[in-house]
């Protein structure tokens, strides 16, 4: 029995008013709120345990490592990697992704080698392949969704060719919620030898992740949306990939011996995790993927697959709302314009006025607003305490703002 | 003191007691403010720092300012049409003057003024300042 009520007061956040309407908060695909034992660990971490890592002798650098290395443990855990060593800790998905465009592509991409991407990809596994095309003569090839949001697979590894050195694609869209079979993307791709990079920024958050299942190569993720503190997260990387990285970033703890004129570098995953980390913000992290695998994955899951059903169900019920992407099995994530003169903004305007937070923009996907044809839209996201009756109040300030703007 | 238009606005929205009332109205005045020329929709007279786009165009003949504007949001749109009527008409020289955040305050309309909002009021108000700052 998935106790709700339980897990929202978990959330002290959830309790407050917003323009004096209790908050709604519907915009967990930005970021999702932190659960007590969280924010409790975070402040314990700065209280009582704090002190730099890796670096001291000293009692408190002792408990401040153990708390902070605890974590990559963790993470292996969540993600089912083979070996806590395949963890790279770093700041999310954003740095996880850089990392892998500057330590691994940059090298060994050519003019003329092709990177596949999907249509529905955010910025952050987007720009960083940019910099390779701008710099490097790289080409981005790029696969579009089906009308109902939905990727084909088969798509995907069609559009493999000889030139093609990386497929980087995302598990779970942050616009239209669609699901990406990226395992049979990684099992097509092996069979060509190709790399797969997985974005899993949303999907990690959803469903439960395998990455040795999966079989792909990198799987990126972070912890703000995990009901983590912001600048924590994590990527996954396959031990061959990790051995053929160079280091990206230069500092401290990412060295063995540095002198005048040599450098040797400490073993991988430290070898890519230069300067002082986000030692609080990991180990927040940390607790929040315990709170999240005690709840369980699985139930997590099926709690917002209901969700999405009944949300789904409503917003559908309504003629005046053009809803983006309602590819099966998809994610409690809806975008949405209105018919009428009501811009994306206007709409959430409205919406926060009756204390329901959205997001309203671009949502940081440039190509699939392109691919849509829209310029903005509107999203609900939702997340592991949300409730039907939110689902309602939401449907209850959509017909305000239809009215308001019809 | 304000233009006689926004004088009426002014009276116009003390009878509006919540802020449905109030947005509803401002939707209304943005529904009913004539479209900018699709011409005059150029880089030079859009406004950055805007979540929506915004367009304003300034004019200063006989030694007034005016404007016109437009957005594609409707809210935004509406809150052109308020501007509109604080601003266009009053003697550029005095358009420094006009304290525009007391101003919408009156219309219960200055939470649009506050820094986390992008929806461009506080860039146009720069945008109109300036224009009249260079034609003083």
């Amino acid at each position: 029995m998935y106790d709700v009520a339980k897990i929202r007061a978990d959330f002290p956040i959830l309790s407050r008013e917003v323009n004096g309407k209790p908050l709604t908060y519907l915009d967990n695909g930005a970021s999702a709120q932190k659960p007590s034992v969280v924010i409790d660990a975070v402040n314990r971490a700065y209280a009582e345990e704090y002190s730099n890592v890796h670096r001291g002798l000293h009692y408190l650098s002792n408990l401040a490592t153990e708390k902070y290395e605890s974590v990559r443990g963790k993470i292996a855990r969540f993600l089912n990697a083979p070996h806590e060593d395949t963890i790279v800790l770093n700041s999310g998905t954003t740095e996880g992704i850089n990392l892998v465009s500057y330590g691994w592509a940059a090298p060994r991409f050519e003019a003329g080698d092709e990177i596949i991407l999907s249509v529905m990809e955010h910025h952050a596994n987007i720009v960083p392949w940019h910099f390779l095309r701008e710099r490097q003569g790289v080409v981005l090839k790029w696969v579009d969704t089906a009308p109902d949001g939905s990727l084909d697979p088969q798509a995907v590894i069609d559009a493999i060719t000889p030139k093609t050195k990386l497929i980087a694609i995302t598990q779970c869209s942050n616009v239209l919620g669609t699901i990406v079979d990226v395992k049979s993307i990684c099992t097509g791709a092996r069979d060509k030898g190709v790399p797969v990079l997985v974005d899993g920024s949303q999907g990690a958050v959803h469903m439960p992740v395998d990455v040795q299942d999966i079989d792909c190569d990198f799987y990126a993720i972070t912890g703000h949306k995990l009901y983590g503190p912001s600048g924590s997260g994590a990527i996954y990387i396959r031990p061959e990939r990790m051995a053929e990285m160079r280091p990206f970033m230069g500092g401290g703890d990412m060295i063995k011996d540095v002198s005048k004129d040599t450098v040797t570098y400490n073993e991988p995953p430290m070898k890519f995790e230069a300067g002082t980390p986000g030692i609080v913000q990991t180990i927040g992290l940390g607790v929040a993927l315990d709170y999240m695998m005690n709840v369980g994955m699985e139930n997590i899951a099926a709690h917002e697959a209901d969700l999405r059903s009944y949300a789904q169900q409503r917003l559908t019920g309504l003629n005046w709302i053009n809803l983006q992407g309602t590819a099966a099995g998809k994610a409690a994530i809806f975008s949405f314009t209105l018919d009428g003169a009501a811009h994306a903004h206007d709409i959430s305007t409205i919406l926060d006025k009756k204390g329901v937070a959205v997001r309203a923009g671009h949502h940081c996907a440039g190509p699939l607003m392109e691919h849509l044809g829209v310029t903005a839209t509107c999203r609900a996201s939702f997340g592991m305490y949300n409730t039907k009756a939110e689902v309602d109040t939401l449907i209850d300030a959509l017909e305000l703002a239809h009215e308001l703007f019809a | 003191m304000a233009s006689a238009a926004f004088e009426e606005i002014v009276e116009d929205f003390e009878f509006l007691d919540d802020w449905e009332d109030r947005y509803r109205h401002v939707i209304d005045l943005g529904k009913s403010m004539e479209a900018l020329d699709e011409a005059l929709k150029v880089e030079a007279t859009k406004v950055h720092g805007c979540a929506s786009q915004v367009w304003l165009h300034p004019v200063i003949e006989g030694g007034k300012f005016r404007f016109d504007g437009d957005s594609d949001a409707m809210i935004v749109r509406g809150l052109i049409a308020v501007l509109r009527m604080l601003y266009n008409d009053v003697p550029v020289a005095e358009v420094m003057g006009v304290d525009a955040k007391a101003e919408l305050g009156r219309l219960g309309l200055n939470d649009h003024l506050s820094a986390q909002r992008s929806n461009g009021v506080r860039s146009m108000i720069e945008r109109i300042r300036m224009v009249a700052g260079e034609n003083a």
